[in-house]
């Protein structure tokens, strides 16, 4: 089994080379070229798509798991909020209303509930954007040829060129060798990013 | 293959260029214009009303004791009612895979953005002193005092507030790919930077899309028991009283079926207005209609159960003033509203069981309307009847709508409609990468 892989993009140098990329005409092809690839022992590896294709991440050898934790982690973190917000002002200022109780949990839960999901959205959101270096001003690929198609009917797949078998020339040979459409090199972005 | 997708012989780039090109290349602008114009007198009338308001204060209005609500609240809840069923469309039918909503989610959600804002401007232009609504919010003080949270006002509070939020966030994010789509459409410079910026930088990254999607799926899951708890805890601001009428365990139930059956006919409504001005009709297709037209039969019947529940209920408890305000419904001062509501929710609805009509955009324009209508006489019925006569008769009184309510009313529907044609004109509409996605689905088995 290859070893899973890195989404970890070179950092800008101006000397060196940020990766080849190579266009694919149709999803199912995409993702054949990424298994192949990552089956070649690729590990650092994007692929771009229109739209989320079923088992490309996969075969990228994507498994991130910290959204769902983070969601669950939010939603904990805000239900404790809520409840403890309510228990404490109650405390600090307590009005007796003909002895009924103080903390009275059946009216405190839906609160409790609304803070819940606030929180679980907020973190899952934040954090899904977070951990996805978003939002970003450019990036590298952007100045490829026709890339601007790839949000809406271009398919691409890019090795980085801090993956340890990268190789000038070899790892080209071998995109050309999955039969894209075309693969190129990319530079590094002019602009500081 | 049904004809809510797609046909396999479209291109990615036909259907992505169709929606997203609409906000680069706009057609029909002096339409829009008209539009626009008009909703900007609406949203001025607003700011008139508003401001009669903010001077003289709620004296204004024909709301006083024992009728302290008004139309305010009523449409509150109908405003916020019809917010939910863009929820319910986009996160329901999500996590059922019910791919058709591909093609109504992006603009029923806005739906319900602005309809929330127009349900929370409401409560906060009633409170007297408007200005002093951040009371509300628990924050240390120097009067040293807190927010009641055993009072379902101050629920109201969070519910509200936590429904804008989730709302606006979860539109966010499943518009974002669309915002790059446009963004890499688009020729003219400020546009570039315009939709670029909104674009976060979104470049479709596999690991971008893997984590968006976990995200995605995970909100919607959460946002349909939200949208449960925000419209149940409505009705507790009635069902938490101790009026005739109001004291009853079918409320919340009762308002979220009504809420999901009055924003469904709301969605029809926008729906075959914009199908027919941009030419999506290969998109939004009579299936579609269809579709939404069967949703609202099956939850106007729901919402008929309700009624019948709340018959039964007064009359099985044997409570005398419980049966004494539902006879005064019947045939009382504003039995209008009560017969107004069953008529016009529930006997245009009949013609949704012939197949010809569910799929006609006119008559179910028409029938939706004639339901927006219907539940806004719920609404308004089920706050007057009951508060205008209490237990005691030295406390009843009538209550008639003045005129700033009616103009603040007409305004509030310029708040719905500003932010809504700014929506149309500038955001792609349809979600074209999901509807893409399912399409490349369908290339892929049409392949074998």
């Amino acid at each position: 089994m290859a070893e899973a892989s890195r989404e970890r993009e070179p950092a800008p140098n101006k000397e060196a080379m940020f990766g080849f990329i190579a266009e694919f005409d149709r999803p199912s092809r995409l993702v054949e070229a990424a298994e192949t690839t990552r089956k070649e022992g690729y590990v650092s590896m994007d692929a771009y798509s229109p739209f989320p294709i079923s088992g490309l991440a996969e075969a990228l050898g994507h498994s991130d798991m910290r959204v769902p934790w983070l969601t669950l982690f939010g939603g904990i973190f805000g239900a404790a909020i809520g409840l403890g917000l309510q228990i404490y002002t109650n405390l600090d200022y307590p009005l007796n209303i003909g002895g009924r109780p103080l903390i009275a949990f059946p009216a405190f839960m839906l609160i409790t509930f609304e803070l819940l999901v606030l929180f679980a959205v907020l973190f899952s959101i934040i954090g899904m954007l977070v951990l996805n270096h978003l939002p970003r001003l450019h990036h590298p690929v952007f100045d490829v040829e026709d890339f601007q198609l790839a949000s809406s009917e271009k398919f691409f797949l890019i090795i980085f060129a801090n993956d340890e078998k990268f190789h000038p020339e070899q790892t080209l040979q071998f995109l050309e060798s999955l039969q894209p459409l075309r693969a190129e090199a990319v530079q590094h972005a002019e602009e500081p990013e | 293959m049904s004809e809510a997708t797609p046909s396999t012989d479209r291109t990615y780039s036909g259907i992505s260029g169709e929606i997203t090109g609409i906000p680069v290349a706009f057609p029909n602008v002096r339409a829009w214009w008209i539009c626009f114009g008009f909703s900007l007198c609406l949203l001025l009338l607003f700011f008139i009303s508003a401001g009669v308001l903010f001077r003289y204060g709620v004296g204004v209005w024909g709301n006083n004791i024992p009728v302290n609500w008004g139309l305010a609240i009523s449409n509150y809840v109908w405003f916020l009612g019809i917010g939910h069923a863009g929820t319910l469309i986009s996160a329901l039918l999500l996590l059922v895979n019910a791919h058709w909503r591909n093609s109504l989610n992006r603009f029923a959600e806005a739906m319900t953005l602005f309809a929330v804002i127009c349900a929370g401007l409401y409560p906060i232009l009633h409170l007297g002193r408007p200005w002093l609504f951040y009371w509300m919010a628990p924050y240390p003080n120097s009067m040293a005092i807190w927010p009641q949270f055993k009072s379902p006002l101050t629920w109201d509070f969070f519910a509200v507030l936590t429904y804008l939020t989730v709302s606006v966030l979860f539109w966010y994010i499943g518009i974002v790919p669309d915002l790059a789509a446009v963004r890499d459409r688009a020729k003219k410079r400020r546009y570039q930077v315009f939709y670029g910026l909104f674009a976060l930088g979104w470049r479709g990254s596999a690991h971008h899309w893997a984590r968006w999607r976990q995200s995605y799926r995970l909100v919607a899951a959460i946002a349909v028991p939200l949208v449960v708890s925000v419209h149940s805890e409505i009705s507790l601001l009635f069902a938490a009283g101790p009026i005739p009428g109001w004291a009853s365990t079918v409320f919340p139930p009762y308002f979220v079926l009504g809420a999901a059956f009055s924003g469904f006919a709301v969605v029809a409504m926008l729906a075959v207005p914009l199908r027919h001005a941009f030419g999506l009709k290969d998109l939004v297709t009579e299936r579609h209609l269809d579709l939404l037209a069967k949703f609202l039969l099956a939850t106007g019947f729901m919402t008929a159960y309700g009624y019948v529940a709340e018959v039964y209920d007064v009359f099985y408890s044997g409570e005398q003033q419980e049966m004494a305000t539902m006879m005064d419904r019947f045939s009382g001062a504003y039995a209008w509203s009560y017969w107004g509501a069953v008529i016009a929710n529930f006997v245009p609805l009949q013609l949704l069981w012939f197949a010809a009509i569910r799929r006609n955009p006119i008559l179910l324009f028409l029938i939706s309307l004639s339901v927006v209508v219907g539940m806004w006489f719920e609404r308004y019925m089920l706050l007057v009847s009951s508060l205008y006569r209490d237990y005691l008769v030295s406390s009843w009184g009538e209550y008639h709508a003045s005129f700033w309510e009616w103009s603040l009313y007409a305004g509030m529907i310029g708040v719905f409609l500003v932010p809504f044609l700014l929506f149309v004109r500038f955001l792609p509409m349809i979600s074209a990468f999901e509807v893409n996605e399912v399409l490349s689905k369908e290339k892929e088995a049409a392949r074998g």
